[in-house]
Order: structure tokens, then C-alpha cells, then sequence
């Protein structure tokens, strides 16, 4: 086991801040469109038959673009033990929403058309609507808070996680102007990627519906995400490290002291080639427009891809070394070089990932080369399994 | 017991875990036996058996997709309700847990769709693989979940650094191969391979009851009672093989499972069946037999197996030694590099009982400041709640056993008497549904229950693990998962029981043209063959 030795310690954590923001976005441009296309059910189908064929665009892909989330989950666990703790247990009862939205959707997806009766059906309808609408908002809202700071420290002698206030209280503190300024680009995003994705799925009426939905999505997103740039410029503090950056040292959040001032938008003048992830949204955005409005289909879900990598790729960028800052107890902030697993367990974790993510890669594109095609009613029709 | 923060926590995370291993074993099993039985399909051509793994994969699905969704509530329970324990040991446990995203989830999930909307799509051989894959994906995401709790268990491969605060990984292979998670893995697919034998007889003895889809009842029944013989044996084989482990890892567990008190001469006798009482230190009307304990435990009969009393005892030295070790630590925590080598010498020598020291974190904020009473009672803490522990193994171990029994009968009424079932056996095989999950939650609940008070064994205990939250916040969450959970259960038995009813789904055009295809064969020998419809005896 001294193989490790081999790739520095910096080095690895570097390459697994990457590898989050991988997997925050292969989650966002996968499962991202499943929550977009449960948001838009009850709006782009109508008759139950419209709804069946919007589920079903869906249906054979969606568990497995769950996972993205699940390992998602993992790897923070893994290369990141002690944001999971902080994040997770902070975040208690918006977590639990999410929870709770996230496991009405696959039994939404699976159990809506086992059975007959119409109000058994427009229930799930609208239970997959939540699934898809509220954890797209949720993270949305994660984030604009991540920006803002978090209230946690840390204690001295056993590195205890603590985030302090009452219940009710923590969860409200979440839904600032900012975070839900920062959920309402994160919905509409998703609800454009949705969109993006029936207009190739789909034909018809439901098509189009769904295009002229996203069509305001797209702008939505386009308009907030430019207000949440401007506000995060100018109406935001930022964080720094005082003083040397030690960048393999123990992971232990304390040992760095962190000040709050200046700008988060300091880091454009640092390392100036990071203004391409913005350039990235906006361009991406406008494109999927664009396209939704022409009627393209295959472009228009890859412009809608584009524009997500570059809002998520733009907060990861502009943030870091930092992950989650603290309000509180800015020294406690966590940040790359403080905050990881240790050396060998990242060197493995890498291995593993090197081994696993192009066969995931493969099968996963097998899966959607097999499934391509509109779904159609006939289909439907034809297939006792399908939802 | 007063329910505190932690006791709730423990009460969420036991009753969500539960609930998810309601799911799961059926996943494992029936998995494999939808591969199965598509694998006979594609060898053989006939309809029917492509009717029976539509049949059974309906009932598969309804019930895989509560497993996926109750076990996001366990991925992320962790950081959410337990962040101490996250902080402490994710180097080593969010390993697993993310490596089976990568290696099975990922695997079974992408192609779980495939399965269900790909009939039309691929060739038969493809589809087939695909349902293979599920099974794979399934039973290869069980061994790193248990891989993950078998380090909870038996924590090797790791050790505790003072600069980061928590257990970091030294020998990923050791975590790996560890020798508690490896038998826990087969113990626990078999008894998921057990429980999906016993569902598919069960509801085929139903339809024969009923005399409906009685081909596809009796081929169900024949490879149930096959595959649920070999996993029922499995299953026993494999939980003595975990007892034997238990005999050196966790000797604490054992002890309390046994309600053995005191430390017998080997070899020890087997105490079938009595009334454990903690406080006269005694197991009331014990029935023993003779050396069996100490065989079962130890395979000799020379080696010492340790009781209750003695374990306190060490574990009195031991959180003495961890005291040593805390005292140490404080001072590598204020002084950081510039900590005196003695002091760092110190700590190695005890850093192995730091864990105990933390038990005394119940009674006073500083280990160092404890009383000789504080450490009497957090030794004493070190045992776990022997009677439920003691009768809880003993109704799984008497269900492992009652298995075995009905597999052998049914594989002999399958293998020598032409298929015929009489109706009491028939009845009987519908009664015992429900037993074999009883079996597994009973399992969970001596491994689980049977660790405490730690939630690693011997590293970190369970009252030092729980996240710093509210009473609210817990009471919030204890009231949603309960309803939420309850009425999620409700769809989906009553879902299971509609697709039950309504039994397979004939696939009238393709039936016909096999029938053609094969009309001379069948009208020779076939059939008078044990596959010919007609109602049980």
C-alpha cells in the first residue's frame, strides 16, 4: 500500500473536487431531465393517454439516473466524510423533503398505471409533479445557501459538527431571497432540460406544449441566473484564507484561518479563464431556446446540457478552494485542502472510479441507443409492461 | 429508557432500516429466479416459460422499486442523523458505499428499465443477459453493503489518527476481504435466495390451491423448492460460520446471544432455551447440551469461551487504558506538531482503547475526570440487552431450520412424486410467506442490536456517533417516515395482492405459434408429461 505515494496528496484532492462536480453534473443533465419532465406532467399531458407517453419517455431510464444522485451521495461519503456529516445533518429537514420527494417519484413512476381508476392516476400525476418540482428547487435553494455561507462550526477537541437553532427555525433560515432566487434558476433549468428532452421524446401536442414551456423556462433561467450573478457580485461577501495555503496538509477544517469580506467575484480577476463556464450557461441557454422554438431535437437537448454544466460548473469554480463556507465560525469553513478523506482512500476511490465510470459510461449509452425513438401509442399499447 | 436524542435517532435509523429489508431480500432472490427462468426460456423456446418470467418480474418490479427508494433514506442517514459517526469513520465506510454505486447499483438500476421495456427491443439472448445483469447488479450491491457493516462489526484494516480526529484507511484489501463481512454476505443473499423460494411457493401453491396457471404454478414450484434447498442450507451453513467469527471479533455479542454469564470450562454447553436475567447475572430455567457451545463457537474443545462477567471486566481495564489514551490525545490536539514524542509514544500504546474512553462521554464531559462508579458503569454498559438478543436468535436460528425442512419436502414431492402436492402441504406453503422476512429482520436485529453499545465495535460508540439535533427535529421526521412509510406499504400490498390475483399475462400470439411449430411433438409424448394442466389432488 505505497502505491498512493506515487500521486500527491493536493493532487488527488483536486482531482476529486473535480469528480463531484462530475457527478453533481452527470446528475443534473440525467436525472435532471426525469425532474424536469415530472414538474411538466400535469401541464404537457392531458388526457391520461398524453400523460402515459410523457411517463413513459421516462420510464426505462429514470432508475438509472437516479444513481447519479445515490453515488452522488457515495462519493461525498467517501472522498468528503466530513461535508456529509456537516451538510447532511445541517440541512436536516430540507434533506428530509428531498427524501421524501425522491422516494414518492420511482413508486409514482412504477405504480400510477397499475391500476385503472382515474383518481388513482391524477393523484400520482401530481405526486410525480412533486418529485420532480420540489427536490429541483431544493437544490436549487442548497446552493444559493452554500454561496451565502452556512451556520456550523466546528468544535475544538473532537471536530463535532454543530449547527445551532431550533428546528422549524433552520429550515426557514434555508429560504432566504437569495436561495429561492438561486431554487427558481435551478427549477427553470431543469424545466427547460425536461422540455429539451420531450421535444425529442415526443410528438404532436405534447411537444409542443412541452417546447412552449420550456421556451419561458429557458428565459427564466437565463433572467435569475444573470440577478443571482449581479446580487452574488455586489450584495455578497466572500471568503478567503489568511495567510499561507497549506494544500496537503491533515484534513482538519481548523488548522486554516478563513476571514469573510471582499467579493466571491474576486476569483474572476485570479484566474480569469473561468469566466468560460458563465459564457457556457448563457451561451447553452440561449441555444436551447433557440432550438426549442425551431423545433430542433437532438441539438436542442445537447445546447440544454451545455447551459447546465456551465451554472453548475460556474458556482464550483467561483468558490473554490472553498465547499461549504461557515458564517458562523468562518475558521470551520471546509474547504478542498482540509476537508477530504485521506490520501489512500482517495488514491482507491480513484481507482475504482477510474475502473467503473467508462463501463458505466458504455452500458449506459447502449441503454439509450437501444431506447431511442419517440414513444408512441402504439407502443404503449403493445408492451403489458410498460408504465 | 428515557427517549433522548440518540434513542430516537436509533429508533429512525432501526425502523427505516427494517422497513428497507422488507424490500430487499425478495430483490436478491427473485432476481435470480427470473434469470432463471428466462434462461430456460431461451433454451428451450417455450412460451411458458417466458410467461412465467413476465409473471414473476411484475411482482419483482412492484417490489424492487420500494428497495431503490427506501434505500436512499440508509445512503443518506448517515451525514443526515449520525454526522459524528460520518466524520469518524466515512474514510473507511463511505468506501463501500460508494464503490457499490459504482460497481453495482449503477448496474442493476440502468438495466432494471431495460428488462421491463426492452422485450421488443433486443434479441432474446440480449434480454436475457439484461435480466442477468439486474441479478448481478442486486447481489454484487448486498456484498458491499456488507462489506461496509461488516467493518462495523470487525473494524480492520484502519487506525485512529489524532491529526484528522477520526479512523483513516490503512489496508483497503483487509476492509475488503474482511473475514465478519464475507460470511455476512452469503448468510444474507441466501436468506434473500431463502425468501424469494418460500414467495414463489407460496403464491404458486395458491394458484394450485385454486386450480388457475397451474402449468405455470407447478414449473414455479420446481425451481423454488430447488433453489430455495441449496439457499436454505446456504443459510445455516453460512450463520454458524458467522457465529464462529463472533467467537474471536466480537466475544461480547456472543456471549449475550448465549446468555452466558460466567466463563465455563471448555468446552461450554449450548443453552437451548431459558430465561436470561441481567440483574442475578443468570439464565433461569436453562436447558444445556453438553459441549455444544463450545464446538459451535471455538471448533475444539479445549479453547475458553468467555462470559458476560469477564468481557466487563476486561472492558473495566480497557476503558482505564482508554483514559490514558484521551489524556494523550488532548495534548496532541493542543499541541500539534510540537507534542513531546513521549506523548505521541503514549498514545500509540493505547490509541487501540481510545473507543472506550469515549463510553464514559455519557456520564461526564472530560473521560479524564471520571469516577471509578462512571467507569463501573460504563463497563457495565458494554453488554448488550441479553434477553432480547437470546430469544431473537433462537426463533431465527428455529426458522433457518424449519426451511430446510419445507425445502426438502417440496424437492421431494417435485423430484419423486410426479409434481403432486397434497393440499395441506399446499395450505401450509401459503401460511409461511411471511416467516422468512420475520427470519431476516430478526437477523439484523441481533447483529445490530447485538454491537451496542458501539456503533463500530469497540471504536465509537453509539451515543457519541448521533448528529447534534433537535428533539423536534427527530419527532418531525419519526412522524413522516411512519406515515409516509405506512401508507407506501399499504399500495404496495395491496398491489402485490392485485398482481397476484390477476395472475400472468397470456401472450396469446406467441403461445399459438408455438404450438403450431411444435403441434407434432406435442401431440406424441409431451403431453402426458407432469407439466399437463389439471387441479391438484
Amino acid at each position: 500500500m505505497i502505491l498512493h505515494e506515487f500521486m500527491s496528496f493536493e493532487v488527488l484532492r483536486v482531482i476529486w473536487w473535480l469528480l463531484l462536480g462530475v457527478l453533481l453534473i452527470g446528475f443534473a443533465l440525467t436525472d435532471g431531465f426525469d425532474m424536469g419532465v415530472g414538474a411538466l406532467l400535469p401541464f404537457v399531458g392531458k388526457s391520461d393517454k398524453e400523460r402515459r407517453i410523457v411517463i413513459n419517455t421516462i420510464g426505462p431510464v429514470w432508475e438509472g439516473n437516479q444513481v447519479w444522485f445515490i453515488l452522488g451521495g457515495g462519493a461525498i461519503f467517501a472522498a468528503w466524510p466530513i461535508l456529509y456529516a456537516v451538510s447532511f445533518s445541517g440541512f436536516y429537514l430540507a434533506m428530509f423533503l428531498v427524501l421524501a420527494a425522491l422516494i414518492l417519484r420511482p413508486v409514482g413512476f412504477k405504480y400510477r398505471s397499475k391500476r385503472e381508476s382515474a383518481r388513482w392516476r391524477n393523484n400520482w400525476d401530481w405526486a410525480l409533479f412533486v418529485g420532480g418540482a420540489v427536490p429541483a428547487l431544493i437544490f436549487g435553494v442548497a446552493v444559493g445557501n452554500v454561496l451565502q455561507g452556512v451556520p456550523f462550526h466546528i468544535t475544538p477537541d473532537l471536530l463535532m459538527p454543530r449547527y445551532d437553532g431550533n428546528a422549524i427555525m433552520k429550515l426557514l433560515g434555508l429560504l432566504n431571497p437569495y436561495a429561492l432566487l438561486a431554487g427558481v434558476v435551478s427549477l427553470s433549468m431543469l424545466l427547460m432540460h425536461g422540455a429539451a428532452w420531450l421535444g425529442l421524446k415526443t410528438e404532436g401536442v405534447v411537444q409542443q406544449r412541452a417546447r412552449s414551456i420550456g421556451n419561458v423556462a429557458g428565459i427564466v433561467a437565463a433572467v435569475t441566473y444573470a440577478l443571482a450573478g449581479l446580487w452574488l457580485a455586489f450584495g455578497i461577501d466572500g471568503f478567503q484564507i489568511v495567510g499561507e495555503v497549506v494544500k496537503d496538509g491533515p484534513s482538519n477544517p481548523l488548522l486554516s484561518e478563513v476571514t469573510r469580506g471582499g467579493s466571491w467575484m474576486q476569483a474572476y480577476s485570479d484566474r480569469p479563464w473561468i469566466v468560460i463556464a458563465p459564457v457556457m450557461a448563457f451561451v447553452g441557454i440561449a441555444m436551447a431556446v433557440m432550438g426549442l422554438r425551431k423545433g430542433k431535437e437532438v441539438s436542442t437537448l445537447l445546447w440544454s446540457k451545455l447551459g447546465i454544466t456551465g451554472i453548475i460548473s460556474s458556482v464550483g469554480l467561483t468558490m473554490f478552494p472553498f465547499i461549504l463556507p461557515s458564517t458562523v465560525d468562518p475558521n470551520s469553513s471546509l474547504t478542498v485542502w482540509d476537508s477530504s478523506s485521506s490520501h489512500l482512500t482517495l488514491f482507491v476511490m480513484l481507482i475504482c472510479a477510474i475502473i467503473f465510470m467508462p463501463i458505466i459510461l458504455a452500458y449506459t449509452s447502449w441503454v439509450y441507443k437501444v431506447l431511442w425513438g419517440k414513444v408512441t401509442e402504439d407502443e404503449l399499447d403493445s408492451n403489458a409492461q410498460s408504465y | 429508557m428515557e427517549f433522548g436524542l440518540v434513542e430516537l435517532s436509533r429508533l429512525q435509523f432501526a425502523m427505516t432500516a427494517m422497513y428497507h429489508f422488507l424490500f430487499v431480500p425478495l430483490t436478491l432472490g427473485l432476481s435470480i429466479i427470473v434469470a432463471i427462468m428466462e434462461t430456460v426460456y431461451v433454451m428451450t423456446g417455450r412460451p411458458i416459460w417466458r410467461q412465467m418470467t413476465k409473471f414473476w418480474a411484475t411482482l419483482f418490479g412492484i417490489n424492487f422499486v420500494l428497495g431503490v427508494a427506501t434505500g436512499i433514506t440508509m445512503e443518506f442517514q448517515f451525514g443526515m442523523n449520525w454526522s459524528y459517526y460520518s466524520h469518524y469513520v466515512g474514510d473507511i465506510f463511505g468506501a463501500p458505499l460508494a464503490i457499490e454505486g459504482l460497481m453495482a447499483f449503477f448496474m442493476e438500476a440502468t438495466f432494471v428499465g431495460l428488462m421491463f421495456f426492452g422485450w421488443d427491443k433486443m434479441s432474446k439472448v440480449a434480454h436475457m443477459i439484461v435480466t442477468w445483469l439486474v441479478a448481478i447488479g442486486s447481489n454484487f450491491s448486498a456484498l458491499w453493503i456488507l462489506i461496509a457493516n461488516g467493518w462495523m462489526q470487525n473494524p480492520v484494516g484502519a487506525e485512529f489518527n489524532p491529526d484528522t480526529m477520526r479512523m483513516e484507511m490503512t489496508n483497503f484489501f483487509e476492509v475488503v476481504f474482511n473475514e465478519v463481512a464475507q460470511a455476512k454476505f452469503v448468510h444474507t443473499v441466501s436468506a434473500g435466495y431463502v425468501t424469494a423460494s418460500v414467495f414463489v411457493l407460496g403464491v404458486s401453491a395458491w394458484y394450485l390451491l385454486k386450480g388457475r396457471h397451474t402449468e405455470l404454478a407447478r414449473r414455479s414450484i420446481a425451481i423454488a423448492a430447488a433453489f430455495g434447498l441449496a439457499s436454505a442450507f446456504s443459510v445455516v451453513i453460512l450463520g454458524d460460520e458467522s457465529g464462529y467469527n463472533a467467537t474471536h471479533t466480537q466475544k461480547m455479542k456472543l456471549a449475550a446471544i448465549e446468555g452466558m454469564w460466567e466463563t465455563q470450562e471448555a468446552p461450554a454447553s449450548f443453552t437451548l432455551v431459558g430465561i436470561p436475567d441481567r440483574e442475578a447475572r443468570e439464565t433461569h430455567y436453562a436447558i444445556h447440551i453438553p459441549y455444544a457451545m463450545g464446538l459451535i463457537g471455538t471448533r475444539s474443545l479445549t479453547e475458553e469461551i468467555p462470559g458476560v462477567d469477564q468481557l466487563v471486566a476486561e472492558a473495566n481495564e480497557k476503558i482505564r487504558s482508554g483514559i490514558i489514551a484521551y489524556d494523550a490525545l488532548m495534548t496532541i490536539r493542543e499541541e500539534r506538531d510540537a507534542t513531546p514524542v513521549e506523548v505521541r509514544a503514549t498514545f500509540e500504546e493505547h490509541s487501540a482503547d481510545l473507543g472506550f474512553a469515549m463510553l464514559l462521554k455519557r456520564y461526564v464531559e472530560d473521560p479524564r475526570q471520571a469516577t471509578d462508579e462512571q467507569i463501573a458503569m460504563a463497563a457495565d454498559d458494554t453488554v448488550p440487552g441479553v434477553g432480547p438478543l437470546f430469544w431473537a436468535f433462537r426463533l431465527m436460528v428455529g426458522l433457518g431450520f424449519s426451511f430446510i425442512a419445507v425445502m426438502i419436502y417440496f424437492f421431494y414431492r417435485t423430484s419423486f412424486k410426479g409434481m403432486q402436492y397434497p393440499r395441506w402441504a399446499l395450505r401450509a406453503a401459503v401460511i409461511i410467506i411471511p416467516t422468512p422476512w420475520i427470519a431476516a429482520e430478526l437477523g439484523w436485529f441481533v447483529a445490530e442490536f447485538g454491537r451496542q453499545p458501539w456503533t463500530v465495535d469497540g471504536v465509537l460508540p453509539t451515543a457519541l456517533s448521533a448528529s447534534h439535533l433537535s428533539i423536534t427535529d427527530l419527532l418531525i421526521t419519526l412522524a413522516g417516515f411512519v406515515i409516509f412509510y405506512s401508507v407506501l406499504f399499504i399500495i404496495e400490498m395491496g398491489l402485490m395482492i392485485k398482481y397476484i390475483k390477476k395472475g400472468p399475462y397470456m401472450d396469446v400470439d406467441e403461445t399459438d405459434q408455438w404450438m403450431e411449430r411444435h403441434a407434432h411433438r406435442l401431440s406424441t409424448h409431451d403431453s402426458k408429461g407432469p407439466f399437463a394442466a389439471e387441479p391438484a389432488e
